[in-house]
């Protein structure tokens, strides 16, 4: 049953030392920076953080990095024009990077929300990528064996849930949300507004409420779109 | 005119850089659908003043807009999409493509290089057709059509063509082929290539 609660901060109070942190997002799209800076005043450390990129600017996920808190990190694309943080805290052999194709990372998390043990995936064969992993030739094409990725937490951001937990999206922000939500043992979420059960279409839900446990609302500008 | 190469009605997906442009030049009459990594079929173009919306945005992260009938989905989706065979075209940058059809796109391999790879793998064995858009020559002159990549790699065999400034060229089971060249010939696209290049054979029915 999903808990909602008052702010931010004590969403992410239930976060401990070495946490296996999912944190949605594509760039600043659906990226949930008011969990973000909650869950780095909360300064617990030696986090693994699994994101589609490694932070941006100065703010949200490159002001966790650079707060030393994150100790790995497993994304799809980390070199952007502003992500100097994580570029720095690489080159100095400060954060441990594993990079995986971003349909691999995304597969992966949904076979953890999903129960699906492992799966064999053509993309990355032949390639760094898929350097030590089992290949296995099926009807002719061949396939490396990727395993599941499952969160302690997943961070995500929500455009309005109601109070089962229901979720609806906004445009592109959706992304990683729905899939990160399935895949962690406390999914925690920001919306820009809670509502009554019943408010939101049942046909229209994408994250149904089984999946979320703790809801927080922020403001609408806190959780708007931003750079 | 690799806009003018895309079929009508096709479902196509436009790699960051050089392929973006293609974008401009889609006449709308041909009914293309832009799939964006991120999340969504039925993608417009970048989005303008008070349109600039940052939840709609492109794999570059560019604000875009959305097309009468878009749709918007998670990534898991976004990439089965990819990977299960249903776009017709994906059309893609390149550092190396070999006379095989393997592409290099991803990473330069330098020691200080920061590796990045997002969805280049997925698109590369994912689309019915990879087009590649690229220079022929890099900026130190050599060829980016090469015997083997020498860059890491990121797809085998998956190139179905290459547009470049002086040539196109196609691949098949037997490798690479000329299909139409813009101010030099045939020898001195060997020459200059050294690959062993021939024009398209009759029996030609790729993609």
């Amino acid at each position: 049953m999903v808990l909602i609660v008052a702010d931010a901060d004590s969403a992410v109070e239930c976060i401990q030392d070495g946490a296996t942190v999912l944190i949605g997002g594509f760039g600043t799209a659906g990226q949930p920076r008011e969990l973000i800076d909650a869950v780095r005043r909360s300064a617990v450390r030696n986090l693994t953080v699994v994101s589609n990129n490694a932070g941006s600017g100065d703010t949200g996920l490159a002001a966790l990095l650079a707060a030393g808190q994150v100790r790995k990190i497993v994304c799809s694309f980390p070199r952007q024009a502003d992500s100097w943080v994580f570029d720095d805290l690489y080159r100095r052999g400060e954060i441990e990077l594993e990079l995986v194709p971003q349909g691999n990372l995304a597969e992966r998390m949904r076979a953890a929300g999903a129960g699906i043990g492992a799966f064999f995936s053509p993309t990355g064969v032949g390639t760094l990528l898929a350097k030590g992993k089992e290949l296995r030739r099926i009807d002719g094409r061949d396939y490396v064996l990727e395993y599941p990725i499952r969160g302690d937490i997943a961070l995500v951001k929500a455009f309005r849930g109601d109070k089962v937990g229901n979720l609806v999206y906004r445009k592109t922000a959706r992304n990683f949300g729905p899939v990160m939500a399935t895949a962690a043992n406390t999914t925690i979420v920001q919306v820009s507004e809670i509502v009554e059960a019943g408010m939101i279409d049942p046909e229209t839900v994408v994250t149904p409420g089984i999946y979320v446990d703790r809801l927080v609302e922020v403001t609408p500008e806190a959780n708007g779109a931003d750079r | 005119m690799v806009a003018a190469d895309i079929p009508v009605g096709a479902y196509v997906n436009l790699g960051i850089g050089l392929p973006t442009l293609v974008a401009d030049h889609l006449d709308p009459s041909r009914r293309v659908i832009l799939h964006t990594e991120n999340g969504m079929l039925g993608m417009g173009p970048a989005a303008q003043g008070d349109d600039i919306d940052y939840d709609l945005v492109n794999a570059g992260k560019v604000p875009v807009t959305e097309t009468p009938g878009a749709s918007y989905f998670h990534h898991a989706d976004s990439f089965a999409i990819m990977r299960g065979g249903h776009l017709d075209v994906c059309i893609l940058g390149a550092l190396q493509v070999s006379a095989a059809g393997d592409l290099a796109n991803w990473h330069t391999g330098e020691p200080d290089a920061i590796p990045a790879v997002g969805g280049a793998m997925d698109l590369a064995i994912g689309a019915k057709g990879v087009y590649v858009m690229m220079n022929l020559f890099d900026k130190g002159g050599r060829s980016k059509m090469v015997g083997e990549c020498t860059y890491p790699l990121t797809g085998l065999r998956c190139v179905n063509r290459v547009y470049t400034e002086y040539a196109v060229f196609i691949f098949d089971a037997e490798g690479v082929h000329v299909r139409e060249t813009f101010g030099m010939s045939i020898d001195d696209l060997r020459d200059r290539t050294g690959l062993d290049l021939d024009p398209v054979p009759d029996s030609y029915a790729g993609r």
